[in-house]
């Protein structure tokens, strides 16, 4: 129990035992970390638990895994659902913890009813799901699925289009440019990759950066001369180029 | 020590019993006859092998090239315990016939009490003659392929099992050893029998070749220098009460059950309740610290059939290898022809026997374990709903291609509570010369996708066999979609790889490309043909 002081004036005693008495619920317990270069792309410095990332655009798998990296190396089962073709040594290198990764392979016709149900199951069981929507996902399911994951606190990220999902927050890929490959010499070793993040809510001011995903030694870094809030200027993806 | 006289048991030991099963299977091709050999392997080993594969040679716990190397002309058939149950159906149903309630130890191998059905059916030589007649007649064809079946009679299980093996590689198919004389039929049989194989490896080099010289030294010596699995053996030997110290009878009130309304048709509902209950029953022992070694699974049809079996499992049945046994039993008689005809309107467990849980140690960092105990029980409920190949987990495995190094393997096949998982190369393992440089495409496609790639006039490129390129890329369509502009490009990196092998022989060009829209190719030209392997997506 807080001691409510009598004396009049004494506010400062009044907020600190306001504060004492308040039900202590940590930020970060409702989020979920993300890699440096990811922080100050995400409204709250995380992946909030319970919540719609949609992911789209060029590199679009190569941002959601780098994305889901952070939360997978801190300690949290990734679990991905019906993405196929996914280069299992990429998301290694992208930083996810291959220990604690499960993959799913799911039907996706129109008659189909697996999806929902593989997807509601996984949200029981793991911190983060990575999907790829069916076409023919129906408003009503997407519901549940959204009400589930609320109340199971996990996260969901789609990669591609979301369907009948309301993302929270939506990352889109723009035009990458690729270093290290010439005409007829060199390999693949760099992507530039401007970024554009935008949501609901909290998040619904733009933000956009380049990403280099990844620099030449194979990490995920931010460009940061070019964090900016609204659109991307063109001339800072050519300077960064 | 005076230990209740164990009871009179009868165990029928069809012998190979994973090669009569695949046999029964289609799997095997249906030239291979009864005459052929045939081994069955499991981790790579020889688990059993048929008359004509051991005649050759073939031995159980061969590596295959050994088996190979002995056998030439040998067919190998990986081990399908599921199958293995399945097929055991028609003998346990020829055996049914004469007494209910009979045992699955494992599958080839059934147990059950002598007193009653001796009585009703004349005497023990006549019992053990009829079981003996009707299994052989339940196998037919197999009977060439893995020898004769063998019925042993006598007191306890390890000596019943002996007197079966004997009986079936003498030829007679059936041995009874009489009341009290275990310890006389055990005292001559060496060693080898007992299952623990470093127990039998240390009695060796002790100097004791038969079980009568092991029955012979003092229970206390054997607890102190040998432990409680040194004293069950000890037990065995001496022909006395085999079963693990701390098994008991299960109290009744423990049994659990599940009535179906309306009653299911198929199999997969009743294994998931079977799971559920089997969940709760171990949650109750759990709770007493007890764990299961042995239960009996009954299933009821709405037309008031019913069928039942014992399931045993010496180190104790979980949840999951509970579930498991009630899929196998409902499978097995399903497809037999005395399956049942309607929907399945109930399920009981009945535990019978239960035994106090050794406990495992949980890991220091506990959220991590729980964390992988809920993802484990996730992977047992999609791989029930999808099979188990839909839901995987990486493992590494070391290759050039995009998609060689890290595959993906069954999850229900991995131990995801492992404390020592990992998944990367091994350390000290080599590189792999010829792989594409890092980054990895994110993007794999399972086939290659056809493409076309041309030069600034229009014709497709080539490249020679001394590996240069008719004319520089300059546009790449992808399937029928509207060719794009080559920005950038490299190669082609030649890899000429397994050209030992007439079937995997695999020789191609590779190319790296980005075109106009920013993305990154992978791009294989082989025979001719250009494709698109991945995408840096």
């Amino acid at each position: 129990m807080a001691v409510i002081p009598r004396a009049r004036g004494d506010q400062a005693a009044l907020a600190r035992a306001a504060l004492r008495s308040q039900p202590v619920v940590l930020a970060r317990e409702h989020l979920l970390p993300v890699d440096p270069p990811f922080e100050p792309l995400m409204p709250e410095g995380g992946l909030r638990r319970g919540t719609v990332t949609q992911v789209q655009g060029a590199g679009a798998t190569s941002l959601a895994l780098a994305l889901l990296a952070g939360c997978s190396a801190a300690g949290s089962w990734l679990a991905v659902v019906g993405v196929p073709g996914l280069g299992l040594d990429a998301v290694g290198e992208l930083g996810v913890a291959l220990e604690r990764l499960l993959l799913v392979d799911v039907a996706t016709g129109p008659g189909s009813t697996d999806w929902p149900t593989v997807v509601a199951a996984l949200l029981d069981g793991v911190d983060a799901v990575l999907v790829e929507v069916p076409r023919h996902t129906r408003v009503a399911e997407a519901r549940r699925l959204q009400a589930r994951l609320r109340e199971r606190g996990a996260t969901l990220v789609v990669v591609g289009a979301a369907g009948a999902f309301e993302p929270d927050l939506v990352m889109v890929g723009g035009t990458p440019v690729w270093h290290g490959l010439g005409t007829g010499w060199g390999h693949l070793r760099s992507r530039c990759l401007p970024v554009e993040v935008t949501g609901r809510r909290a998040a619904s001011r733009r933000r956009s950066a380049l990403l280099w995903l990844p620099d030449e030694e194979g990490k995920v870094r931010l460009e940061r001369s070019a964090l900016a809030t609204g659109p991307l200027a063109l001339d800072a993806v050519e300077a960064a180029s | 020590m005076s230990a209740p006289h164990p009871p009179r048991l009868v165990v029928v030991w069809c012998p190979d019993w994973p090669v009569a099963a695949a046999h029964a299977a289609p799997t095997l091709a249906a030239d291979v006859g009864a005459d052929a050999p045939v081994a069955v392997l499991e981790a790579n080993r020889v688990v059993a092998a048929s008359l004509a594969a051991r005649h050759e040679g073939v031995l159980p716990g061969l590596r295959r090239r050994a088996a190979q190397a002995a056998c030439p002309g040998l067919t190998l058939v990986p081990r399908d315990p599921a199958h293995e149950a399945r097929a055991f159906e028609g003998v346990l149903r020829a055996v049914e016939r004469i007494t209910p309630l009979l045992e699955v130890t494992e599958p080839g191998t059934i147990t059950f009490r002598a007193r009653g059905p001796a009585r009703y059916h004349g005497g023990e030589e006549a019992l053990t003659g009829l079981v003996a007649e009707r299994v052989t007649a339940a196998l037919g064809e197999q009977v060439r392929a893995t020898g004769p079946p063998g019925v042993g009679l006598a007191d306890g299980r390890f000596a019943a099992t002996l007197a079966a093996r004997r009986a079936a590689r003498s030829g007679s198919s059936t041995q009874v050893v009489p009341a009290g004389a275990s310890a006389a039929f055990l005292a001559p049989l060496p060693v080898s029998n007992l299952a623990d194989p470093a127990l039998v490896d240390l009695l060796r080099r002790l100097g004791l070749r038969t079980l009568g010289q092991f029955a012979e030294l003092p229970s206390t010596a054997v607890v102190g220098r040998l432990g409680p699995t040194g004293l069950v053996a000890h037990q065995a030997a001496r022909g006395a009460d085999d079963r693990p110290p701390g098994v008991r009878a299960c109290p009744p009130e423990l049994s659990v059950h599940e009535a179906f309304e309306p009653p299911v048709p198929q199999s997969g509902p009743v294994v998931f309740a079977a799971k559920h209950l089997a969940d709760g029953l171990q949650a109750e022992l759990g709770r007493q610290g007890l764990v299961i070694t042995s239960c009996l699974v009954r299933v009821e049809t709405e037309h008031g059939e019913r069928h039942e079996r014992v399931w045993r499992h010496g180190p104790g049945l979980t949840a999951p290898a509970l579930a498991e046994r009630v899929r196998w039993q409902l499978e097995g008689w399903a497809g037999s022809p005395g399956g049942p005809t309607g929907g399945i309107t109930a399920l009981r467990l009945v535990p019978l026997e239960v035994m106090a849980d050794e406990g495992r140690q949980l890991g220091f960092w506990g959220g991590d374990r729980q964390q992988a105990e809920r993802v484990a029980r996730t992977v047992a409920r999609l791989s029930g709903l999808l099979g188990p190949e839909a839901v995987t987990v990486p493992e590494w495995r070391g290759g050039r291609g995009p998609a060689e190094g890290v595959v993906a393997v069954p999850a229900a096949a991995v131990d995801l509570l492992g404390q020592e998982r990992r998944v990367g190369p091994p350390p000290g393992a080599g590189p792999w010369p010829g792989r594409l440089p890092l980054p990895s495409p994110a993007r794999v496609t399972a086939q290659l996708v056809p493409a076309e790639v041309v030069d600034e006039d229009g014709r497709l490129v080539s490249v020679s066999g001394r590996g240069a390129v008719s004319a520089p890329p300059a546009a790449l369509a992808l399937r029928s979609t509207p060719p794009l502009r080559i920005q950038a490009w490299a190669g082609p990196w030649p890899i000429d790889e397994r050209w030992w092998d007439p079937v995997g022989h695999r020789r191609r060009a590779r190319f790296q490309a980005v075109t106009e829209d920013g993305r990154a190719h992978v791009l294989v030209l082989a025979q001719g043909r250009w494709w698109s392997a991945a995408t840096y997506d």
